[in-house]
């Protein structure tokens, strides 16, 4: 014989069970009623506003396939981590516009850029980024040169680098270009002198 | 000496959906082995034990049923041949079943099956059918017995294309049918150092039973879809272990080793390895384990490895030509209907016959739509101990060709002896890359073939322990088309070719 203190037990605990059942099936329509974050374009973090400074950014032209340095004025905060946020913005801001000689896919975003001594650069992309990016060797290791060589251009005493998505590795950023190890910065160095020629 | 893993058969058989009646013979046995009362128990153990005997017999005195193998990605399994006729047949119902949705529709003389929306309509006694609207014609009269439609076996080579919308290739002598890319490669080398060691290695994982009787090693592949090397006799500079045949029958491969001294079979972890050797040297129960030189670290803590000092005679490839991408990598999509995997292993496959043209051994590693991981790709190529490794990629964007060596730091690597970084194991090989990919370079030059030379953080270029280039190539115009045509492809595998060719005895003798 079941005692009846638990039976009530079991009605109540049951009770509650539904009422968290249909509660949840209602937030999960909510939710999915709502799909916001994925395709949230808009910037992360104000424009930095104040005195500019003139920084090389190393833009990649498809067309040619070639990485050209050009000379910009933008406004750079003092903290050294955060110019190195602002010129890969500077940079994205380029190959985001409609005129693009180099067009990343709408949305794309640095997350993060962290400078760990002696001479890391991590930089974290988002997933946007990656996900839109056109696919080829060319194609992707001009992007790569191009945020490496713009770092370590305007930031003096970078070694290496490591790119990141959405805070976590990635094997490749479209399907060739290794994301997986540690950037040279010489070596990319040496392959933005590569790229500045077509032939 | 025999030799046969048993643990592994069984896990193979059911992953593989491959059913033989076996299981059905142990649960009848299971059967009469039901509780047991005191006063039955003699006459139950006799009853039991007659009809053990009995189920036994059966099994043994039933001829061998002819059986087609079947290999596609979906699944792996093998369906009855009846003997009509004179001719063999199969039930297409039971072969289209574990591929997709199917459905049939029987009267008196009309057959028709759905697979997947596709309508297959056939009359019994007609040696023509009508699949998706469109006429076939089949090697022999369409069959109909008790509602089971059989259709000629020679037929479903032209017949299941239209059902599937891809090849199909029927290896009619021995039962086999391949279904899509899924084929098994393997290479099978002597070990340098070892002349008593045989090593095969699968471009997919396989799990055999061996065998072995006085001067011989069997190992059949019921399951796996092993298919033959570019010669079916392979022969090897070793007195312990002078051949191996692969021969194919009754819906299985065969690889017979012959060997003058007894030999033990085992496997390497990811069963994509099987080692031959003496039991002396080579417990059964060490299995083996790919040379640290040419296989990648298991964690990336893990990142050096022993240098590769394999002397360039012992090799059996002296090129590795890699299709890039396969399977679910799909690579860039060069247009509405054209995969950049498709392009890189048709051009695999011209290089490679350009490269042979010129008396260059050459192992495609790609050679199917198989899916390799890049560290899979490295591990192969390491292995086979070539003298150049060459990796094809195709783009849509820019005009000609590119040539790329691993993008790698000035050798600055701290000196770890006989260990390198698997990051960066190309970095010795770096000037002979280099000099394969000018010598490429000039080839395409001279046909006026716009070329470029760079270096990429394309993987696995930095994981290969020899002379290694990637090839991007890309349409001559703005149009993508050419990229698939078998004229601009052959004009570019026979140019590589004949840069490989040129600096052959800067990269190592050839074998």
């Amino acid at each position: 014989m079941i005692p009846r203190h638990l039976y009530f037990a079991i009605s109540v605990l049951s009770l509650a069970v539904l009422v968290m059942g249909v509660y949840a099936w209602h937030m999960r329509g909510r939710a999915a009623a709502n799909p916001v974050a994925a395709t949230d374009t808009r910037p992360v973090v104000p424009p930095v506003a104040g005195p500019t400074e003139q920084v090389t950014l190393f833009v990649a032209y498809d067309d040619i396939g070639v990485l050209r340095p050009q000379a910009a004025r933008i406004p750079l905060p003092s903290v050294r981590q955060e110019r190195a946020e602002e010129l890969l913005r500077a940079l994205l801001a380029i190959y985001l516009d409609k005129s693009s000689p180099h067009q990343l896919p709408q949305g794309s975003d640095v997350r993060s850029v962290y400078l760990v001594d002696p001479g890391l650069a991590v930089i974290d992309v988002n997933a946007a980024f990656a996900d839109g990016h056109r696919s080829g060797v060319l194609s992707e290791e001009l992007t790569i040169a191009s945020l490496i060589q713009t770092l370590s251009a305007n930031l003096p005493g970078i070694v290496k680098v490591k790119i990141l998505v959405e805070g976590k590795e990635r094997q490749t950023l479209a399907g060739h270009a290794d994301l997986s190890n540690f950037f040279d910065a010489a070596a990319v160095s040496q392959l933005a002198a590569q790229l500045q020629s077509n032939q | 000496m025999r030799s046969i893993r048993r643990d592994r058969i069984s896990r193979s058989s059911t992953r593989n959906n491959y059913g033989n009646g076996l299981g059905k013979g142990t649960a009848s046995g299971g059967a009469v082995r039901g509780p047991e009362t005191s006063g039955l128990q003699p006459m139950r153990h006799v009853a039991a034990g007659m009809l053990l005997l009995f189920a036994v017999m059966l099994v043994s005195a039933a001829p061998s049923e002819k059986r087609l193998s079947v290999y596609s990605t979906a699944a792996n399994y093998s369906v009855p041949i009846a003997q009509r006729q004179g001719r063999d047949y199969v039930g297409l119902l039971e072969l289209l079943d574990p591929l997709g949705k199917v459905s049939v529709k029987a009267d008196a003389s009309r057959w028709r099956i759905h697979y997947n929306n596709i309508l297959g309509d056939f009359t019994a006694g007609k040696t023509h059918a009508r699949v998706q609207g469109l006429d076939t014609e089949l090697s022999g009269k369409f069959l109909l017995e008790n509602g089971r439609g059989l259709v000629p076996l020679i037929s479903l080579g032209s017949l299941l294309p239209r059902f599937l919308g891809g090849p199909a290739t029927l290896h009619e002598e021995s039962g086999r049918l391949f279904i899509g890319s899924v084929a098994t490669h393997f290479t099978a080398t002597v070990s340098p150092d070892d002349p008593s060691r045989l090593v095969l290695q699968f471009t997919a994982p396989v799990n055999p039973s061996v065998a072995s009787e006085p001067g011989k090693v069997h190992m059949t592949f019921s399951h796996e879809p092993v298919t033959a090397p570019a010669s079916s006799t392979l022969t090897f500079d070793s007195k312990a272990i002078p051949s191996a045949v692969y021969s194919e029958q009754n819906g299985a491969a065969e690889i017979t080793v012959t060997t003058t001294i007894p030999l033990l079979a085992s496997f390497s972890p990811d069963g994509r390895t099987i080692t031959l050797a003496p039991p002396k040297t080579q417990p059964a129960t060490n299995a083996t384990s790919t040379p640290a030189a040419t296989s990648p670290p298991a964690t990336p803590a893990a990142q050096s490895a022993p240098v590769n000092t394999a002397p360039a005679v012992a090799r059996r490839y002296f090129a590795v030509v890699d299709a890039s991408h396969g399977g679910n990598d799909r690579g860039e999509a060069l247009s509405a209907t054209l995969a950049e995997k498709d392009v890189t292993v048709a051009f695999a496959r011209r290089l490679r016959q350009e490269l042979e043209n010129r008396g260059i051994s050459t192992l495609v590693l790609r050679d199917s739509d198989a899916n390799l991981s890049l560290d899979d790709r490295a591990y192969f190529a390491n292995t086979a101990h070539a003298a150049i490794y060459v990796a094809l990629h195709a783009a849509s964007n820019g005009h000609g060709v590119r040539l790329y060596t691993a993008l790698l730091p000035d050798s600055s690597e701290e000196d770890r002896g006989p260990f390198r970084s698997w990051a960066t194991a190309q970095q010795s090989s770096m000037p002979l890359s280099r000099a394969a990919m000018a010598s490429v370079a000039d080839e395409l030059r001279k046909l006026q073939v716009p070329v470029r030379t760079l270096s990429a953080p394309l993987r696995p270029l930095n994981n290969i322990v020899t002379a290694a280039i990637a090839l991007e190539v890309a349409p001559p115009a703005s149009d993508v088309s050419p990229l698939a045509s078998p004229d601009y492809q052959q004009r570019i595998a026979s140019a590589v070719a004949s840069g490989i060719a040129d600096i052959r005895g800067q990269l190592g003798a050839a074998p």
